[in-house]
């Protein structure tokens, strides 16, 4: 099992995708998801996507995350032309440096929480042991403490979503994409999880990418990328006042 | 790694016990007939070898006609008393002759009648078939010599006309002949072709050949070789003796044959080991089936579980990690059959054996054989869906409602 190897130099950018296309189908059908993008995204930062549906921001959202890869243009991940690599060495770069968090959750049903925090870190062959702490210092950062044995059935949306950023944040990813994270919660559980990201943003730092199609969930994020018919149709920097 | 697939495998299993119950019944069945089938064939092949021990490896059988198969023979030519005192007199190593002829006739006592086998013989008989008398007493030389109308009876005929009464000195009537009980033969139980030795009625030969048979023919002869003299210089010297009796010229084939108890073993542990063979064949296409099944419920399981798959390859699962586990789950589950298989097996397998009056013999390798059979058909009918699960598109798997 080899590690992929990153150079990463200090001065690049984490994300970088230059005249990104992606077309689904052939001829006549062909649909075109996205039309040439260019994105840069650093190190530390929190962006929102925005964007009505069938703009591309998911397709883009599925490429950014390795599950998918582009047409055409290039996507660079730390450096690492993703779309040059294989599917299992794709599925090592997400393993390594990359954490989900998606609108459904997306938890093992009848797996207790911890289970579920655990999985990421069997996968990535954390001893036993060490996986068992990391996962429930985890859900206790993410304020699950004494909710570790019970199963996604026996907590609400919210906890739910806690648990799916913990497994997300338990391998300490490069970047965590959350896909419509707050989008089957209610607002006060929503501002919850936001409060709750932006503080693993500040602290330690880690690097968000998410699409929502709330502005108020969007205003949590230092900068907003609005997609539009495949394009990027601004790329607004917000105040970085937090 | 593995071990944690292990219990995952096993917790998927629990979670639908009545669906893996039934997913693995086929593999349970057909593990359990092939082991018990296996368990009672050795059991059978064990007694016929030990009921020839106990016999006495230095019996031969002396049969007219053509060696065909066991019991079977064409064109015969029968035996006279002369050949039988001729074999004693020039075969050395011959201890005892026993002329023997026998039908199936009923025997009728008061309100009771049973058809059984009527054997006319002499005293030899008891001897060379390692026979002894329970009450009563064997032929004198008088009776034989006189064809007088007195009989031996075995246990099976005693219960059967007389039951709890007293036989010594009751009169059997056969046909038309009416002979008086002198004695009782101790009970021996079934013989190697699974025939009832105690179902029989012996009389003196004279009487059989005068009163039932009417003619001096003699359908065999059973021999005892003298302990420690060779079965199968014997065999020779009597195969010799006959061929000059009957004055069979050198290019003529033997209308007579000689066979020792040995072959005769050999011969019907052979019928045995090919039946058991036959049915054990028979018992693994249940396992075949058993395997299809498990195939269509991990295809039902990958489909069912397809989010679940979406979300462990997103989060870093290889395709190899996902096949793995459903090629563990589909293993631990047949092996699961397997193991459920042999514990019946075992278990029937005892009560089979004492229901066929069998010994129960157990038989480690069946069951090893078996276990990994079962093993097997999970890894190759767990293989296909499983590589379904592994190539599945993370993103289409994580939309899957």
């Amino acid at each position: 099992m080899s590690m992929i190897d990153v150079n990463h130099k200090a001065n690049q950018p984490l994300i970088e995708l230059q005249g990104v296309t992606k077309v689904y189908g052939t001829g006549q059908a062909a649909m075109h998801a996205l039309r040439g993008i260019d994105l840069r995204i650093d190190e530390g930062e929190f962006v929102a996507v925005m964007g009505p549906s069938g703009s591309g921001k998911s397709t883009c959202m599925n490429i950014l995350g390795c599950l998918d890869t582009p047409t055409a243009g290039v996507y660079k991940f730390k450096g690492i032309e993703v779309g040059k690599l294989t599917r299992t060495q794709r599925t090592r770069l997400r393993r390594f440096y990359l954490g989900f968090v998606f609108q459904g959750y997306n938890l093992l049903s009848r797996t207790s929480a911890l289970e579920n925090v655990e999985l990421p870190l069997i996968y990535r062959r954390v001893p036993a042991d060490e996986h068992r702490a990391r996962a429930l210092k985890t859900l206790e950062k993410v304020g699950l403490k004494g909710w570790e044995s019970h199963t996604p059935g026996e907590l609400s949306g919210g906890q739910q979503q806690r648990v799916a950023i913990a497994r997300a944040i338990v391998t300490d990813p490069a970047v965590l994409f959350a896909d419509e994270p707050t989008g089957n919660l209610d607002t006060a559980r929503s501002l919850e999880i936001m409060d709750l990201l932006t503080g693993l943003n500040r602290d330690p730092g880690v690097t968000i990418v998410m699409v929502t199609h709330e502005m108020d969930m969007a205003a949590y994020a230092k900068r907003i990328i609005h997609f539009l018919d495949g394009l990027v149709a601004s790329g607004e920097e917000r105040g970085r006042a937090t | 790694m593995l071990w944690t697939t292990i219990i995952l495998a096993l917790r998927e299993i629990k979670r639908n016990v009545m669906r893996s119950f039934l997913t693995i019944l086929g593999i349970v069945i057909g593990v359990g007939a092939v082991i018990t089938m296996v368990t009672i064939g050795g059991g059978a092949t064990a007694q016929i070898q030990e009921q020839i021990a106990s016999m006495g490896s230095n019996v031969l059988i002396v049969t007219p006609g053509k060696r065909i198969g066991p019991g079977h023979s064409s064109g015969n030519i029968l035996f006279k008393q002369a050949d039988g005192e001729a074999i004693l007199r020039d075969v050395s190593s011959i201890a005892a002759v026993a002329p023997i002829s026998s039908k199936s006739l009923q025997a009728v006592f008061g309100n009771e009648n049973w058809s059984t086998s009527v054997t006319g013989s002499d005293n030899t008989f008891l001897r060379v078939s390692n026979r002894s008398i329970k009450a009563g007493r064997q032929f004198s030389d008088s009776e034989l010599r006189a064809g007088a109308a007195v009989c031996l009876v075995g246990e099976t005929v005693r219960k059967k006309l007389f039951g709890g009464q007293e036989s010594l000195g009751e009169n059997i009537r056969l046909e038309k002949l009416s002979c008086q009980v002198i004695g009782v033969l101790e009970a021996k139980g079934q013989n190697t072709m699974g025939m009832d030795q105690d179902d029989i009625i012996l009389i003196p030969l004279r009487t059989y050949q005068r009163r039932i048979s009417g003619n001096l023919d003699i359908a065999r002869f059973q021999l005892s070789v003298q302990d420690g003299a060779s079965t199968e210089k014997a065999q020779q010297d009597i195969q010799s003796l006959m061929r000059e009796r009957r004055r069979l010229s050198p290019s003529d084939d033997d209308n007579f044959n000689v066979m020792d108890m040995k072959e005769i073993a050999n011969m019907l542990t052979g019928t045995t080991q090919l039946l058991t063979a036959l049915l054990s064949a028979v018992a693994a296409v249940s396992l075949l089936v058993g395997g299809i099944g498990i195939m269509n419920i991990m295809l039902v399981s990958v489909t069912e579980r397809t989010r679940e798959i979406g979300i462990r390859l997103a989060i870093g699962a290889l395709e190899s990690e996902v096949l793995i586990q459903f090629l563990v789950e589909a293993v631990v589950l047949s092996s699961l059959g397997g193991l459920i298989g042999i514990v019946a097996a075992l278990a029937g397998s005892v009560w089979l054996a004492s229901v066929l009056r069998v010994p129960f013999v157990f038989n480690a390798g069946i069951i090893g054989v078996a276990f990994l059979f079962s093993a097997a058909v999970g890894v190759i009918f767990g293989y296909f869906p499983a590589l379904k699960a592994a190539r599945l598109d993370p993103i289409d798997a994580l939309r899957y409602e």
